[in-house]
């Protein structure tokens, strides 16, 4: 459908000012750093819009063209600054080699509806850029974080060395300060103890109770279902609040007449917090789960003779376990990622890495925390890696069984 | 077919009726489903539901009058606050019984600390006037009056006297007028004065940040979802990488970022300055006040509303507004009769999960929001861990919590719970 949308060269008049506005936008960044704005907008207007005229009215020859704008602008970019702005200048020669024959050709219309009008054509692209600004805002703050790690400065901002993407302005020292500042290291300890552990007790007893819970004429399941997901609705200091009481009295018992060692009293005090907070996260994946699962499997599993016990582990377990184990990527990253209960429920021995992160950024801002952050962007990429390919294995099971 | 010749109920093999043993089974059936959900709804009741409750009794619960002073309390009743004249004898002898108890057991400067709530500079008499009481002893020195009066003046003022039997009842409803910027007084329940009210302020600006927030939220996730839910799936597929990235990082990942960002010194400044679009002297104040908290809470909850939205508009058929098209409709009509009324089941699901989320949010606004952009999750926080108001975070945590709870029983009625996904 698409490939039969005819094309037709556009006039001069459509082209050039196109070009000369993206070209103006060039030379702003580029004037900005050469110290003049309004300077770089006018040359870069005046350079791209003749670059233009001179392609197609005299050149005509595309393959060349594009090889003149990228060595072309690539050499300016190095003569003004840099390595930066050699790649800097290649990624916009090859961007307005592009652009110009685009507009030229009529090539935007290649892939649109035959019947278009100028307008909804203009609409369209309009409105994938005003998406790609929205992506860009998403994205942005991650983007920043992962280079200003490297920063050999102390600072929160580019430095000039790293814009000259000169090796000296990067550096791993604040990764290194954060795996040998004991601070560091201790919360981070405290996460991996805490986390797990929270995690295999909501998906242990979460997993039993989805399984319950799926089953036909269960007496109130809706008030069940309610106050099990509870956790994840109520706003995080509230249920901290509520945590915060409560468990300051078991924690006095624990301590007080049981005589228990007031550091493991402290962790037990977490860790449970920690797993009700899990608890939905649990419950909603294997539930959903559970929906596409075919009963009479385990009916014929009893039929041929297998207990209960054995028909979970061998039968029900293996097909619900994609779930099971999102569920517990859900409740671990919870736990993980968890600051206000266990900045009113721990004490200063249970200091959580987010803890470290959260006082560090609103007392003494340190740079370590940026190498922190990029370490837990790379676990959250291999996390959110993980759910998806479960969840497509999941779907794939599901397809072949006849429910 | 012989059962049905006989005259009697339907047998199951055993010889049992039928009927009997259906009804058994199904029991049987219903138990041990309940057996499996026991343990972890008996863990989420201990360990949740009990602390939330247990934290909604404390906003009203009010013992420490009556159990710190008990005679006090008995000898106030006889006294008439609207008489204008300070109690009697009989009166300051059981205080001082009382007092004596209450520093043997250092329970005195709680109870002053509780009192200075309500009335300031009640915590200082309390612990001041403690050290010289300590040396009275109630059976010989008396009478008290005039000693009581000697060691501090406040136990000369009337207003002591009434405020402490004002607040002797057990159960009261003082935590909560406090949450809404009044107090408890002798004449009933009166308006803070001006300097002091600041809670319904905050509970407005909570309100009205949530709203900012949720509506530039639909703003910006309205275009995205509708280029996802268009697009063909693989690419879509890709782009959703972009969307479901930030909301699998770090929530104080995210924090830190916009801080880096947003600061003085940071990302956005500095770019500006070197644009030229902002003048060196003249950087924008962007963090630390509400627009800091918007735009850093936007981002964050950005993922929570194009979610759902997208998975709406994913059902909505090409062909409706083809087929407007065919019959004559302009874009905009095609979008605003066909789309779009089509698209509110998304708007309203995401509307209310980010409106929900945003209400009770504290890391962001705490580090982010400076003094002007904080929430009023913020103020619970500090009277939990700095004032020590304990009854009244609890209060102001309960108006919260039913806030939250009716806007969650609405997201229920239009979208279910059951129909919550994740990722």
């Amino acid at each position: 459908m698409a490939a039969l949308t005819p094309i037709s060269r556009k006039p001069m008049s459509v082209v050039l000012p196109a070009v000369a506005i993206a070209g103006g936008f060039l030379g702003m960044f580029v004037g900005a750093g050469q110290g003049s704005v309004l300077l770089g907008i006018v040359i870069g207007a005046a350079l791209m819009a003749g670059l233009a005229w001179v392609y197609v009215n005299v050149l005509d020859n595309e393959r060349m063209a594009r090889w003149i704008t990228i060595l072309g602008l690539g050499a300016l970019g190095l003569l003004f600054a840099g390595v930066t702005g050699l790649i800097v200048g290649l990624l916009a020669g090859w961007f307005f080699a592009f652009f110009i024959f685009w507009l030229y050709e009529g090539r935007y219309r290649q892939k649109l509806l035959p019947y278009m009008t100028g307008q909804q054509v203009f609409w369209h692209y309009a409105f994938r850029v005003i998406c790609g600004a929205i992506f860009v805002f998403l994205i942005t703050p991650i983007l920043v974080v992962l280079p200003l790690s490297f920063n050999a400065q102390d600072f929160f901002t580019f430095t000039p060395e790293m814009l000259r993407l000169d090796p000296e302005g990067y550096s791993l020292k604040h990764y290194r300060d954060f795996f040998t500042n004991n601070e560091w290291q201790r919360s981070f300890k405290n996460s991996l103890i805490i986390a797990p552990i929270a995690t295999i007790i909501s998906v242990s007893l979460g997993t039993l109770a989805a399984i319950g819970l799926s089953q036909s004429h269960v007496p109130g399941k809706r008030a069940i279902m309610g106050i099990l997901i509870s956790p994840m609705i109520v706003p995080l200091i509230i249920s901290a609040t509520g945590m915060f009481f409560f468990y300051s009295d078991i924690g006095r018992f624990l301590e007080g007449t049981l005589g228990m060692d007031k550091n493991f009293v402290g962790y037990v005090k977490v860790i449970l917090a920690h797993a009700v907070l899990g608890i939905p996260f649990v419950i909603i994946t294997v539930t959903a789960t559970l929906v596409g699962f075919d009963q009479s499997l385990t009916r014929a599993s009893a039929n041929m003779g297998a207990g209960p016990v054995r028909t979970f582990f061998k039968i029900q377990m293996p097909l619900i376990l994609p779930g099971v184990i999102s569920g517990g990527l859900f409740a671990f990253i919870t736990s993980f990622d968890e600051v206000v209960v266990v900045l009113f429920v721990g004490s200063a021995s249970q200091k959580t890495l987010p803890w470290q992160m959260f006082t560090g950024l609103r007392e003494q801002i340190s740079p370590t925390i940026l190498a922190v952050a990029t370490i837990l962007v790379v676990i959250s990429i291999a996390l959110l890696t993980t759910v998806e390919l479960l969840r497509r294995r999941s779907e794939r099971l599901r397809g072949l069984s006849p429910a | 077919m012989t059962d049905a010749t006989q005259s009697g109920p339907m047998l199951a093999a055993d010889g049992t009726p039928l009927k009997k043993s259906l009804a058994r089974s199904l029991r049987r059936r219903k138990l041990r489903a309940l057996a499996l959900i026991a343990p972890l709804l008996l863990f989420v009741l201990l360990s949740f539901v009990i602390p939330i409750v247990s934290m909604l009794f404390r906003s009203v619960e009010n013992g420490i009058v009556a159990e710190t002073l008990p005679l006090t309390v008995v000898e106030l009743k006889n006294w008439d606050a609207e008489s204008g004249e300070l109690p009697d004898e009989a009166l300051y002898a059981a205080f001082t019984k009382d007092m004596v108890v209450a520093i043997d057991e250092k329970t005195h400067t709680r109870l002053g600390s509780r009192l200075n709530y309500e009335q300031t500079g009640m915590s200082s008499m309390f612990r001041r006037s403690g050290r010289q009481i300590k040396k009275l002893d109630p059976e010989t020195d008396g009478p008290f009056k005039d000693k009581l009066i000697d060691i501090h003046d406040g136990w000369g003022d009337i207003e002591t006297w009434r405020t402490i039997k004002t607040h002797a009842v057990p159960i009261t409803n003082g935590y909560f007028l406090n949450a809404i910027d009044m107090r408890r007084t002798p004449e009933g329940a009166q308006a803070q004065p001006e300097d002091k009210q600041i809670l319904i302020k905050l509970f407005g600006r909570t309100l009205m940040m949530s709203l900012i927030i949720t509506a530039s939220c639909i703003l910006l996730a309205y275009p995205v979802s509708y280029l996802l839910a268009t697009l063909p799936m693989r690419v879509s597929n890709l782009l959703m990488i972009l969307v479901l990235l930030p909301f699998w990082t770090s929530l104080l990942v995210r924090t830190s970022a916009w801080k880096v960002m947003l600061q003085q010194q940071g990302v956005i400044n500095e770019t500006l300055v070197w644009l030229g679009l902002v003048a060196d002297d003249a950087r924008l104040v962007i963090i630390n006040n509400q627009f800091g908290t918007i735009i850093a809470m936007t981002h964050i909850l950005l993922p929570f509303m194009i979610l759902p939205m997208y998975s709406v508009m994913q059902t909505i058929p090409p062909s409706y507004t083809r087929a407007a098209k065919s019959m004559g409709a302009t874009n905009w009509t095609t979008f605003w009769r066909i789309y779009f009324p089509q698209s509110i089941p998304g708007i309203g699901a995401g509307s209310i999960l980010v409106f929900i989320l945003a209400i009770g949010y504290y890391i962001t606004p705490e580090i982010v929001g400076g003094t002007k952009g904080v929430f009023i999750s913020n103020r619970i926080a500090y009277h939990i861990s700095s004032s020590l108001n304990w009854g009244l975070a609890a209060a102001l945590g309960t108006i919260l919590l039913a806030v939250v709870l009716l806007l969650y029983w609405c997201y229920d009625k239009i979208v279910g719970i059951d129909n919550v996904k994740l990722g």
